[in-house]
């Protein structure tokens, strides 16, 4: 490699239009983030048709930026609101709300944005340089190994996700089944559509992403009674400044949590325990341990700094496998495709220009992200003082265009509405819908590659485990799968008692 | 809990029976270009059915008092849910900007009742604005009826 390809990135990145893009994507993505019912992957989702007239590498720095403003709206209604807005923000509320409490807002939102921009910037960083070799590596996979990359992606749904492993395998599963019905690619015939014509084209995972996290999470947050007790926002220079003076005292906080969020990262549902582990981390090493939880400002360093270097990480298998490692860059991953893109490791030698250009965005766009969060603060927290009942049909209309217009089908509408309800019910009843949605991306690719591997072996599974590189993969998710059921018996020769599950099996 | 849990267990168990009839008819073992399309549908469904299986045998076990959801909870997500299953039923005959301007003015008049001029101008402001961003400045159609098929677009 070398630094060629980063410049090049740079000359991409830093055209006024791909800044301007820029900075409309982490407003829209800061709004995203703050708004009840709106997360990252379903907001990319909605505003994903409107890329497709844009190129590629503008339209792919619009909705990494939505994804980083989500990030960091995420920090801001956990704070301010004790409202967390994704999984991995849960953490930030431990410290951060009491913090808002006592009057000291400012500081936690500056110390948030800090950290979730250092994590993001270690993991960047770290993008840059294992990138590159990771997609050499992953050009020399044959099928064996993408499919054992999948089972590893979906093991570690069941093994790490922190829910019940049984919900996650029913969840992965029924979006394989969902992913499946329409035309096989394979044989050119119908499956599962009992001869109706609208289940030919199958089911779209954008629409159920909106459903499913759109719908589905206003039906839950109206369910609760949707009232926001908001503290105020104390954000002044004069206190950001002085934040930055405390900050370096816990530099070991940041990079722990930059590490931990980048190895959580890479692997999905990884975003959520770093979170955890960071805080848990934190507060085994600190002095002040019985603070944590009363408004200690290294509660919220720590899970801020490890859920953004997991969320950049995701970014990772995307680019390098063509494996999305969430749900977000799971919609992106689609783009990908819809702008005529191959996503996967063939990117770094077909379309440099687009790898580069989004990597050194993600530089860029962290940049202006940090700078604009602060800015806006007060103006993001209004957005929250909007009265539900505006807010509520608002954000259904959007959700309706946004499906409506991936393809221009009203039937996609009305799966928009089955999967909200879904949505809903799953999330009440423990079932993640993260690896509901991988498994309908990932299904065609999975199904393929485990038929064209057994093609190879002439219907035998023991070519996964006799190819080194499978080999080693498969064995790992097999660990990952047998982890839930290993855990109880393991923890019972050490007569070491279970621990609480805490709020990490929200997701 | 416990209702719902099975309820939603035994639908899972349901769909997955449904694809196992299908897969069966396709055909699950090895055909002339390897595995037939019903292979991998058939052990997803059948792995799916089994979990679900177990899943439900557990909730049965499990008793719980907490209840799925109460009527105080409920009534708010069937005031959104019903309205907005209206609004899509709308947008089949009259286009998606008359449906979600006359959704979001009998949300915010019934749910909210905010004062008619708020409503006039939120859903009136809305539609218009979608209209200018999607359909002219990103090119991106939506669903028209006849307003605007009267006022020419």
């Amino acid at each position: 490699m070398g630094f060629d390809n980063l410049f090049l990135g740079f000359s991409i990145a830093v055209t006024p239009f791909n800044l301007f893009v820029a900075v409309v994507g982490i407003l829209l993505g800061t709004i995203i983030g703050v708004l009840p019912g709106l997360g990252g992957a379903n907001g990319v989702a909605i505003l994903l048709p409107l890329t497709f007239t844009m190129p590629p590498t503008s339209a792919i720095i619009l909705l990494t930026s939505i994804y980083w403003g989500a990030l960091f709206g995420g920090a801001i209604t956990s704070i301010l609101f004790n409202i967390p807005g994704e999984p991995w923000s849960v953490a930030t509320t431990f410290d951060g709300y009491p913090l808002a409490r006592q009057g000291q807002g400012g500081q936690a939102l500056t110390a948030a944005f800090t950290s979730s921009f250092v994590g993001a910037f270690v993991s960047i960083v770290l993008i840059t340089f294992f990138a590159p070799p990771l997609a050499e590596i992953a050009l020399k996979f044959g099928p064996p190994e993408f499919f054992a990359i999948q089972l590893l992606t979906f093991s570690s749904f069941v093994g790490l996700g922190g829910g019940d492993p049984l919900k996650s395998l029913v969840s992965i599963l029924l979006g394989f089944v969902l992913a499946a019905v329409g035309l096989d690619t394979m044989t050119g015939q119908l499956r599962m559509t009992f001869g109706v014509t609208e289940l030919m084209k199958g089911f779209d995972f954008i629409v159920a992403v909106i459903g499913l996290f759109g719908i589905g999470e206003i039906l839950l947050s109206v369910e609760e009674g949707l009232r926001f007790h908001g503290a105020r926002t104390g954000m002044k220079l004069a206190v950001v400044l002085d934040t930055w003076r405390i900050l370096p005292r816990y530099w070991r906080t940041f990079v722990r949590g930059a590490f931990i969020g980048f190895w959580m990262g890479f692997k999905p549902g990884g975003a959520t325990p770093a979170s955890f582990m960071s805080y848990a981390f934190a507060k085994r090493f600190s002095k002040r341990a019985d603070r944590f939880g009363k408004g200690e400002l290294e509660g919220v360093v720590a899970p801020e700094t490890a859920a953004h270097a997991a969320g950049v990480a995701a970014m990772l298998p995307m680019i390098t496998l063509g494996i999305p490692g969430s749900p977000t860059a799971a919609v992106m991953l689609g783009g990908l495709i819809i702008w005529g893109l191959q996503p996967g490791p063939m990117l770094f030698k077909e379309k440099p220009d687009f790898v580069w250009g989004l990597i050194a965005s993600m530089y860029t766009g962290n940049i202006i992200g940090v700078l604009m969060v602060l800015a806006l603060v007060p103006f993001f927290a209004a957005i929250l003082k909007i009265p539900f009942a505006i807010l509520t049909p608002l954000i259904v209309v959007v959700c309706a265009i946004g499906s409506y217009a991936v393809h221009n089908s009203m039937i996609d509408v009305w799966y928009m509405l089955i999967f909200g309800v879904m949505g809903y019910v799953f999330k009440k009843l423990d079932y993640p819908l993260a690896p509901l949605v991988l498994a309908l991306v990932l299904g065609d690719l999975a199904e393929n590659a485990l038929r064209q591997s057994l093609i190879m072996s002439q219907g035998s599974l023991t070519i996964f485990f006799v190819r080194p590189i499978s080999g080693i993969i498969m064995a790992v998710a097999v660990f990952f799968f047998a982890l839930p059921a290993l855990t109880p018996w393991w923890r019972g020769r050490r007569g070491a008692p279970r621990p609480v599950e805490s709020a990490a099996s929200r997701h | 809990m416990r209702a719902a849990d099975l309820v939603t267990a035994l639908a899972l168990m349901l769909v997955g029976g449904v694809v196992i009839a299908d897969a069966l008819r396709l055909g699950i073992g090895w055909g002339l270009e390897g595995p037939q399309s019903g292979f991998f549908p058939f052990w997803l469904a059948l792995t799916m059915t089994v979990t679900a299986a177990v899943i439900a045998v557990r909730a049965l076990r499990r008793p719980t008092s907490r209840p799925f959801v109460t009527a105080t909870q409920l009534r708010p997500v069937v005031a959104v849910l019903a309205p907005a299953a209206a609004m899509v039923v709308l947008m089949e005959g009259l286009g998606l900007y008359v449906a979600a301007a006359l959704y979001l003015g009998f949300y915010m008049r019934w749910v909210g009742r905010h004062s008619w001029p708020t409503i006039a101008l939120l859903s009136l402001g809305v539609p218009i604005l979608t209209f200018v961003i999607f359909e002219q400045w990103f090119l991106v159609p939506m669903p028209k009826g006849p307003l605007e098929a009267w006022l020419g677009f």
